[in-house]
């Protein structure tokens, strides 16, 4: 039973180590990042799966050693000791400095994140204007250009279900919105997910830095149909992008105005 | 005793009994709504065996994805508000309180009893939910606003959610008396001599989660109202024009601390079977006793790490995210007090012990795992994806219900007065052990690839679909990790009626409670014990003299 509880536990080990290291090769690994502060989010992840792996590592390997000696019937030890002060601070000094480090670490990602002044500026030093609305609704997401008159609302709105296309190397505004329930705009590849919710504007932006299309999800729990809820977003060169909209201006014109939200 | 008398009994270790039945009986249908979620995960849309044919008689079985919604809504609710909380409060509390302090029985034995009756009425309430028009809730464990006030928002949210929010507002009244009588019943009930630091940890960490229920449950309760007065009368306390948010506040504001409420009994009963299986005294008793208070206490002021990405000030995230990252520190030290406590130690390795073992190496597993959680830009990613699900099922599969499998090898002689077959143990143990790793490690890969919670098909990903074969991995090791779980069934069955009759005290244990007879007769003790020493004196050389009672003599009854 000993060498079964103590090979047990060394394979567990093994194992976790196994299914993290070779991740990224079999697609089981976050997507290639391919958004500016996306670096900042896969650099944090790699120390910490440092910390833990080395804690992990020490503290379930010691487990199956412990298991491996101590199990074999014999007397344990022979002056056993139930107190010990200086191991005591000694291992809550050491976890607690580098808890103290990552604590620290982590604020100034956080900050370029999530703060409203971390929003990119325009030439003229005011923050950048939205490029587009990204209303969610169950169960679809539905984007809205302004137009040529650089308004929302308007009745020159480009329309753009399921699918977000934004110029490449460039900051992106968005304003999210949604018309019903809690929905959440995730894009995995560039590191990005934030609740949108009902009655209240929400910002984000992100530069992509490389042309390409990636999954829109719906991160947050919508009603039965939260599970399709899938959209998209395109990445394109600004030439690309303008005749994009160019597009979506003709097809406007040519429709007439009856496509209004 | 006349039947009503046992049935409505006011002895504690009946009522914990009824608890623990309960929560067995419960557990069955968490366990099944788990295998149905999965079974929707890894063959999307084919017929659901067994329950398919009951609930979907005409699409042949397959499930729709409303009835996914209320599948994973239930299995939360249930699990967590029945089934753990229930067994580790509910049966160990109301069980060992009393006999590991010394006391006849709890100070407030009808308060009690009402705490077990309001049980039944709550899982009445939540199973009602299945047969009202709309179906059971499908807001999610959280039942986030305003997708659960507004009946339109989905089928669920028609009659099914205010079925859940009966369901669990009564189970928050039920708790809040029963924490009550515990803090009680610790603060004025133990035995002579049985001073704050003589007592075993696991009646330190079931007074903790008391304390815990006590601060955090009303909040919770009142939330609860709150959303069905929203449904019911119409207020907008969480709709658009009220705060989304608040609800969210109300809901973790208890629901963060609740994930403590079910560690730290789990803690407690590992610390004593280390350290009585293992024929060594608990190291550091105080650094185990203070690291559960700083738990308790950090626990209040992490809720809104569950809100990183909510659209809540990122200010108030950056803080959250700082005590939350801080928070690793207490659990960090009791897994190295339990290494030291086995380090020379003379391991037994029994089915009780086995578990514990199982208990470190997972509780391990699932605490680092929290570290990335703990990180709010990487939170980012994380959030609502699968890692989270690895990450909490680590703590409350592979810590809580370990703990509890742990608790039951030990207890179950007491409890019962019959040994369970400890072969059968052994062998639960390593498939138990094995199984659960296959069904939540790669949890955490499905995670990192961005695979959402709570879809019903990751197929509709691009990007999701090579994931296809993982989560049938999963699902198979799910079925044969249930199917495992006949083996603890058989054995339990078994030994109840044929088991060798338990001594008083089977593993030469130290604690008050096998000095009594088992199963220890109404009135607990023959004499009240005095405590003379901690209790933990175990001496790991080989020896019949090995442990020292806490109760060296009893005194005669007053």
């Amino acid at each position: 039973m000993r060498a079964l509880v103590a090979t047990l536990f060394a394979l567990f080990a093994l194992l976790v180590v196994w299914s993290f290291v070779v991740a990224p090769g079999r697609g089981w690994a976050m997507p290639e990042n391919v958004a500016t502060l996306g670096a900042s989010v896969d650099e944090l992840f790699d120390q910490i799966q440092w910390i833990v792996g080395a804690f992990f590592v020490l503290t379930v390997g010691l487990l199956a050693w412990i298991v491996w000696r101590q199990a074999q019937g014999g007397g344990g030890s022979r002056s056993p000791i139930s107190n010990h002060l200086p191991l005591e601070i000694f291992w809550t000094l050491v976890p607690g400095a580098i808890l103290v480090w990552l604590a620290l670490v982590q604020i100034a990602p956080w900050e370029a994140l999530k703060f409203s002044n971390s929003i990119p500026r325009a030439a003229d030093g005011t923050p950048k204007p939205p490029l587009c609305e990204v209303w969610a609704s169950q169960f679809d997401w539905h984007v809205l250009y302004p137009g040529a008159d650089g308004r929302f609302g308007s009745v020159d709105d480009l329309h753009s279900p399921y699918e977000l296309v934004v110029p490449v190397g460039e900051p992106v505004v968005l304003r999210l919105g949604s018309r019903d329930v809690i929905h959440s705009f995730f894009v995995p590849s560039f590191r990005l997910k934030q609740d949108v919710l009902p009655g209240r504007a929400t910002l984000v932006w992100f530069e992509c830095t490389k042309a390409g299309t990636y999954d829109l999800m719906c991160a947050e729990l919508c009603g039965w149909g939260h599970y399709k809820m899938a959209g998209a977003v395109r990445a394109v060169p600004r030439a690309e992008y303008e005749a994009f909209l160019a597009h979506k201006t003709r097809a406007l014109e040519s429709n007439g105005v009856e496509d209004r939200k | 005793m006349s039947a009503p008398g046992r049935i409505f009994s006011t002895d504690h270790k009946r009522i914990g009994l009824q608890f623990f039945w309960t929560g067995l009986a419960m557990t069955l249908f968490g366990a099944l709504s788990a295998l149905l979620i999965r079974w929707q995960l890894a063959w999307p849309w084919t017929s659901m065996p067994v329950a398919g044919g009951l609930v979907f008689p005409k699409s042949g079985g397959v499930p729709s994805p409303e009835f996914y919604s209320a599948l994973f809504t239930f299995h939360g609710t249930l699990m967590i508000f029945f089934v753990v909380i229930p067994l580790l409060t509910g049966w160990l509390g109301n069980y060992l309180i009393p006999l590991l302090i010394g006391a006849r029985d709890m100070a407030f034995p009808r308060l009690n009893m009402l705490s077990y009756w309001i049980m039944p009425l709550a899982i009445g309430c939540l199973f009602t939910g299945f047969l009202v028009e709309g179906g059971s809730a499908q807001a999610g464990w959280t039942s986030y606003a305003p997708l659960s006030t507004n009946p339109n928002a989905t089928p669920g949210s028609l009659h099914g959610q205010s079925w859940w929010l009966a369901a669990i507002v009564l189970a928050g009244v039920s708790s809040t008396l029963g924490a009550l009588n515990y803090v009680t019943t610790v603060v004025k009930l133990r035995a002579r001599g049985m001073s704050w630091l003589r007592l075993p940890l696991t009646v330190w960490a079931l007074f903790l989660s008391a304390c815990i229920q006590l601060a955090g449950l009303p909040v919770l309760t009142a939330g609860g109202l709150l959303q069905l007065s929203d449904r019911v009368l119409a207020t907008g306390f969480y709709s658009a024009d009220g705060s989304p948010l608040l609800w969210q506040h109300l809901f973790w504001f208890y629901g963060h601390p609740a994930v403590y409420v079910v560690i730290l009994p789990a803690m407690g009963v590992v610390s004593d079977v280390l350290s009585a299986h293992g024929r060594k005294s608990v190291f550091g008793y105080r650094p185990m006793v203070f690291s559960m208070l700083a738990i308790t206490l950090l626990g209040f002021m992490v809720w809104a790490h569950h809100m990183f990405v909510s659209g809540m000030n990122p200010a108030l995230g950056m803080a959250f995210g700082i005590a939350t990252t801080l928070i690793a520190l207490p659990s960090g030290v009791k897994v190295f007090n339990w290494l030291a406590t086995i380090w020379g130690a003379r391991l037994q390795l029994t089915s009780a012990m086995l578990f514990a073992l199982g208990f470190v190496a997972l509780f391990i597993t699932g605490g680092l795992s929290g570290l990335w959680l703990a990180c709010t830009p990487v939170d980012v990613y994380m959030h609502d994806t699968y890692f989270v699900v690895a990450h909490f099922h680590f703590i409350v599969f592979g810590g809580s219900v370990f703990g509890l499998f742990a608790a039951c090898y030990h207890w179950f002689p007491k409890m019962f007065g019959r040994m369970l077959d400890e072969r059968l143990g052994r062998a639960h143990f390593v498939g138990t052990f094995a199984l659960s790793v296959g069904v939540f490690l790669m949890m955490h890969q499905l995670g990192l690839a961005g695979m959402p919670r709570r879809i019903a098909d990751p197929t509709v990903y691009p990007s999701l679909r090579h994931l296809v074969p993982l989560n049938v991995l999963i699902t198979w090791c799910a079925l044969g990790l249930a199917a495992w779980q006949l083996l603890f069934l058989a054995n339990v069955v078994w030994s109840l009626r044929r088991g060798p009759r338990a001594p008083r005290n089977p593993w030469r244990a130290n604690t008050l409670e096998w000095e009594a007879e088992s199963p220890p007769p109404h009135g607990n003790f023959e004499a009240q014990p005095e405590v003379e020493r901690g209790p933990y004196e175990y001496d790991p050389r080989s020896g019949a003299d090995d442990f020292r009672p806490q109760a060296a003599r009893l005194s005669p009854r007053r």
